[in-house]
């Protein structure tokens, strides 16, 4: 703990969790897809679903999917800067199984690419991705966060990490999920410290990684 | 080596190096950062502008709250400490014009710095610039009596919490009131005994109030809450300055504030299941607002 987690985060209100929160999940929806997004489809469960219209909290996700961080001015206009800027949005409310109380399911659509992402608000700003693409991964986004989309095939952690390794990164977190054996897997690899974007593209070049993205601590 | 156990212990290390607790703060939160004592104090000096920023724009009669149901009470207040019209003049006017402000602004989608929470954003604000018109004080004075306060926010986050989720009210606009209390007293040269004292005052005035926000919304009764926070911490302040003590030691108080917190039902921590919330006003505006 620090003096900044005692005054601060400087934010948009009302609210830590309903509002800055939200704006941080969109923010990694928004990273994840890398390109802007043309369209939004969001499901909002639990306290999120119930008083997400008294809290802005679709409003701060909208800005988060625009790539705006929670203190930014705009977030509360940010319907109409989505209009602008050529972004279409559907904000439904309904259950996920087994899902934190302030949960939000985004998925975004791009130019050429499609990323789904559920995460949860889980106080103080704080937040927790748990599922990418419906594979379960844990991101806070307090670390410099590499996401690693490869297949399911022997060596491939150990090529991650070795290449991590011998460019003096420290590995805070892992976590591997895969869909099914031989299919689609993804590692969340937390590390200590910060990386630079060629290490990314070294990553993602590496033989079995279908892509690779860095997430900056938000 | 400074930690953030107890107020006590801040005490003791200030008196001894004859430093304010505020220099020993930051020279500690670098070391334990690692980054330049210059860089922490910028960034505090930053919130500290937000800060301003927030008291000017929450000053707006045309403000209103996402919700539709508040706005405009700073705006309000302002007009009557310029017309005169105060029971308590311009400085106590001054404090609570300035919390509503900020937390109105809050409610309303604008820009604040949670101090240590959004629902308590007004009350540290209000004090700092309150004192800082009062006294004619520089903006280095006014950052540094921010780490002051964020010490004390730690201590109580150490041992107590600072979520209304958690401990009611008292948590978080007690808090506030506790950490602008502290601040207070730096600012007019109290000494850190005295600073620790108003700690003690301030949450003792608030101790077992509950969080019943109207419709689940930081905005009834949290926006006059922090017009009352920061009334305490200038009550507080004010006893502890003139050389009154509390009788119970400021950290058995914090304790006491996390023991009474454990107490509480849960319908009266942030659930709207009680208190205010659970008014048949407080349910109609709840339908108002939300429909259901």
């Amino acid at each position: 703990m620090n003096v900044f987690d005692i005054i601060g985060p400087v934010m948009i209100g009302p609210s830590s969790s309903h509002t800055a929160g939200a704006a941080r999940i969109g923010r990694i929806a928004y990273m994840l897809l890398g390109q802007p997004a043309r369209r939004a489809e969001i499901l909002l469960h639990g306290s999120f679903a119930k008083t997400y219209k008294g809290h802005g909290t679709d409003k701060a996700l909208i800005a988060g999917i625009m790539g705006m961080k929670p203190d930014d001015a705009r977030l509360r206009d940010s319907f109409e800067l989505a209009k602008q800027a050529g972004l279409s949005f559907e904000i439904t409310t309904g259950h996920l199984e087994d899902a934190h109380p302030n949960t939000a399911q985004i998925t975004l659509y791009g130019e050429d690419s499609r990323v789904s992402i559920r995460g949860a608000s889980v106080g103080g700003g704080n937040i927790l991705i748990n599922r990418i693409n419906g594979m379960a991964v844990e991101i806070s986004g307090q670390f410099t966060t590499l996401i690693v989309l490869h297949r399911d095939a022997p060596g491939t952690i150990a090529h991650v990490t070795e290449l991590l390794g011998s460019n003096g990164i420290n590995i805070a977190n892992f976590r591997l999920a895969r869909e099914q054996k031989g299919g689609t897997a993804v590692m969340t690899i937390e590390i200590d410290g910060d990386a630079g974007s060629e290490l990314n593209r070294q990553v993602a070049a590496l033989e079995n990684v279908l892509g690779s993205t860095m997430l900056k601590p938000i | 080596m400074l930690n953030y156990n107890t107020i006590a212990g801040l005490v003791e290390q200030a008196e001894q190096t004859g430093k304010p607790v505020s220099e020993l703060v930051l020279a500690q939160q670098a070391e334990q950062t690692e980054r330049p004592v210059e860089d922490l104090y910028e960034e505090m000096r930053r919130t500290f502008q937000v800060m301003e920023e927030s008291v000017t724009s929450g000053i707006d009669p045309d403000l209103r709250s996402t919700s539709g149901l508040t706005g405009g009470t700073a705006y309000r207040m302002q007009q009557a400490v310029r017309e005169g019209r105060t029971l308590c003049g311009e400085v106590f006017g001054g404090a609570l014009t300035r919390a509503l402000a900020v937390s109105e602004l809050n409610a309303s989608m604008g820009r604040i710095v949670a101090s240590p929470t959004a629902g308590s954003c007004g009350i540290l604000p209000a004090a700092v610039l309150t004192l800082k018109e009062a006294r004619g004080l520089d903006e280095r004075t006014c950052v540094m009596s921010l780490f002051t306060a964020s010490a004390v926010g730690m201590v109580i986050a150490n041992n107590a919490c600072l979520a209304g989720a958690q401990g009611g009210c008292q948590a978080e606009c007690g808090s506030a009131s506790a950490m602008a209390a502290a601040a207070l007293v730096e600012l007019a040269g109290g000494t850190p005994a005295m600073m620790a004292n108003a700690v003690a005052i301030a949450i003792k005035n608030i101790l077992g109030l509950v969080c019943d926000p109207v419709a689940g919304l930081v905005e009834i009764p949290c926006i006059k809450r922090n017009a009352s926070g920061v009334a305490n911490a200038l009550c507080a302040a004010e006893l502890a300055l003139a050389g009154i003590t509390s009788a119970i030691p400021v950290d058995e108080v914090i304790l006491t504030m996390k023991r009474v917190g454990d107490t509480m039902p849960s319908a009266l921590r942030e659930t709207a299941e009680g208190g205010l919330a659970m008014t048949p006003t407080g349910r109609r505006l709840f339908k108002q607002v939300f429909g259901t």
